[in-house]
């Protein structure tokens, strides 16, 4: 009979610690007669408790916004459309350069028509848009937003329009009128636009979002300023001291966020700083705060047109990534159990574990 | 018509998951799928867009993720049947803006699924995350409170399928009065940490679909306060009326100061 090999059969290595412990079991039972066990520790152990501080095994408790990426999108375009008309219709009445004028009514009707594209595709029934607009409720921000983009939209292509009307057929009196009626019915719709994103999530039970609802508008708005000019600027308007004073107060209102919300360092603002959602909002907040503000800065000193058109690149950079930044940080504070639950401090946070890979549904 | 109300008594509730079957049989939803949790007996985990009955199983273990015996202590096991509050001022409905959401003349907050666009801003305004959107269908859904079947004068499937009344069904008044009885009878008993669940102190209230529990509602996922988010509206506003006065002053002065 031969002999069969045994299989290598990974096993513990022997040393002092462990043949310690065997004699103090021995002198236990020798002493005692029973043996008191630490007990096993299990594979996967410490699991998640169902405890008042714990929460429920760490599930989270509410539901993560179910937003494409076309939102972020479209609170980027939307926030620089809006804040284009303003530009439009200020720069109408004070300033004599026709083509600032033109090219700020033109980003505000391409915006507008881009936002409301970006919207009926955002939703579950695209085909369904109108059924928005078959009531009208101010307790819904997401209602007044939805009347808002609709009235923004057609106002903003009307003075625009109006605009192109004149230049190829001629002046009229009639279309200057519809077209300054149209343009100041835009900015005044505009600003709604640029800022109401930041009720429309902060008006939410996502922990993050209402928590910050008081700075979430002008936040928002100031980064719409920001893109608005710097697109301009990009467009040719690239000697207008007023764009650059306005793209300064922006970057400068964008530098005081981001100070507010670095210095806010409770939990419900950990989404703003930590994991991708924070690398998000941290790179969009640079490059839209005191990146542009010091390039600014450096062309009002040097009159070097690079240093403008680098603050331009950085402003919509850096706008575009604090919309997407905002949206991935209330998906993030969505998954913390611990804020609604209002648990302790120390509650542990959950580790990536066998019921959360159960949560994950099929795509 | 009244208006009606779940009194889900988690003190009598066996998990056996009828409830859950009953939901879904007579509202004909989609399966899960076959996803084990690890977490007690639970592997359903929340409500969602198909799932509008839940049974949740809080297991209090005195020393949970060690072996071995439990010395002198057992391990307290409960159930309690979770389902959509139908709240007295409910985020869902305030928040859509289509009008989808509704409220029935017996109080539920219904979906209806004809006018739902699928925005799914429901979901991120409800404080007890039931409302979900179904990405495959493209609308939210939730509990009707079994609208079509109280039309026709009938109980909810999950009240009438409970085997051991669990799930009580009945008029909002009287079932509050009844749960208050039952508290008493319970600590009678000697079941001290026993209350009930209806936050009608909080904007939410109150709520069309109570509880009554043992010990902490945090250990059930249920927020002690929760929020209707129609509350944070004023202060948002207030900020985008500041950041509307702010863009037209800017950018006046801005073209002013340009000129020179």
């Amino acid at each position: 009979m031969s002999r069969v090999p045994l299989p290598e059969l990974p096993g513990r290595i022997p040393d002092s610690q462990s043949e310690r412990r065997l004699t103090a079991i021995r002198r236990e039972a020798a002493e005692k007669g029973t043996v008191s066990t630490q007990g096993i520790v299990p594979a996967g152990a410490p699991f998640p408790r169902a405890t008042p501080e714990t929460g429920y095994y760490g599930v989270p408790l509410l539901k993560e916004p179910q937003l494409k990426p076309e939102v972020p999108v479209y609170f980027f375009v939307g926030g620089a459309a809006g804040a284009s008309a303003v530009i439009a219709n200020m720069a109408n009445w004070i300033s004599n350069d026709r083509e600032l004028v033109r090219n700020a009514r033109w980003i505000a009707a391409g915006g507008g028509a881009l936002s409301s594209a970006l919207l009926i595709k955002d939703l579950g029934m695209p085909s369904r848009f109108l059924n928005m607009l078959r009531v009208f409720k101010p307790q819904s921000a997401m209602s007044m937003g939805a009347w808002t983009v609709s009235a923004f939209s057609s106002f903003s292509a009307a003075s625009a329009f109006a605009n192109l009307a004149q230049q190829k057929l001629g002046k009229s009196l009639p279309v200057t009128i519809i077209e300054n009626a149209a343009s100041l019915l835009a900015a005044a719709t505009g600003v709604v636009m640029s800022s109401y994103t930041g009720v429309l999530i902060g008006a939410t039970v996502i922990p993050v979002w209402n928590e910050n609802i008081s700075t979430l508008p002008l936040h928002f708005a100031a980064s719409g300023m920001n893109c608005a000019v710097s697109a301009l600027e990009l467009l040719g308007s690239e000697n207008s001291r007023a764009l650059n004073l306005l793209g300064m107060s922006a970057s400068a209102y964008e530098v005081y966020e981001g100070i507010e919300l670095e210095t806010k360092r409770n939990r419900v603002n950990e989404p703003l700083r930590k994991g991708w959602s924070g690398a998000i909002v941290r790179a969009g907040g640079v490059l839209s705060g005191p990146v542009p503000l010091a390039l600014r800065l450096a062309y009002a000193v040097s009159g070097n047109k690079k240093f403008r058109r680098a603050a331009a690149w950085s402003s919509i950079a850096g706008s575009l990534l604090t919309r997407f930044g905002w949206v991935h940080a209330g998906r993030a504070s969505a998954r913390d159990h611990r804020i609604p639950l209002e648990l302790l401090e120390e509650a542990p946070e959950v580790k990536k574990n066998s019921h959360q890979i159960a949560l994950q549904k099929p795509a | 018509m009244s208006t009606t109300a779940f009194l889900t008594d988690s003190t009598l509730c066996i998990g056996c998951k009828a409830c859950e079957v009953a939901c879904k049989e007579w509202n004909q939803l989609d399966a899960d799928g076959y996803e084990w949790s690890g977490l007690s007996y639970d592997n359903t985990m929340a409500v969602g867009h198909s799932t509008w009955r839940h049974v949740k199983f809080v297991e209090n273990t005195p020393e949970i993720g060690l072996g071995g015996n439990a010395a002198e202590q057992l391990p307290a096991w409960g159930f309690s049947s979770d389902v959509c509050k139908h709240c007295e001022v409910a985020g869902c409905l305030e928040a859509c803006p289509t009008g989808a959401i509704v409220r029935m003349d017996f109080g539920a907050v219904y979906i209806q699924p004809d006018i739902c666009n699928g925005c799914a801003y429901c979901v991120v305004s409800c404080p007890f995350g039931v409302v979900e959107k179904n990405q495959d269908d493209g609308r939210a859904f939730k509990c009707t409170f079994c609208s079509d079947r109280q039309s026709a004068g009938l109980q909810p499937a999950c009240a009438k399928a409970c085997p051991t009344e669990s799930i009580k069904f009945g008029k909002l008044d009287s079932l509050r009065e009844e749960a208050q009885v039952r508290l008493e009878v319970l600590k009678s008993r000697g079941v001290d940490d026993a209350m009930i669940y209806d936050p009608v102190d909080t904007s939410v209230k109150g709520i069309h679909a109570m509880f009554l529990l043992r010990g902490d509602p945090r250990s059930y996922n249920l927020p002690p306060n929760p929020e209707v988010p129609t509350t944070y509206l004023k202060k948002g506003w207030q900020s985008a009326a500041v950041a509307a006065g702010a863009m037209l002053g800017a950018t006046l002065l801005a073209f002013l100061g340009g000129k020179r």
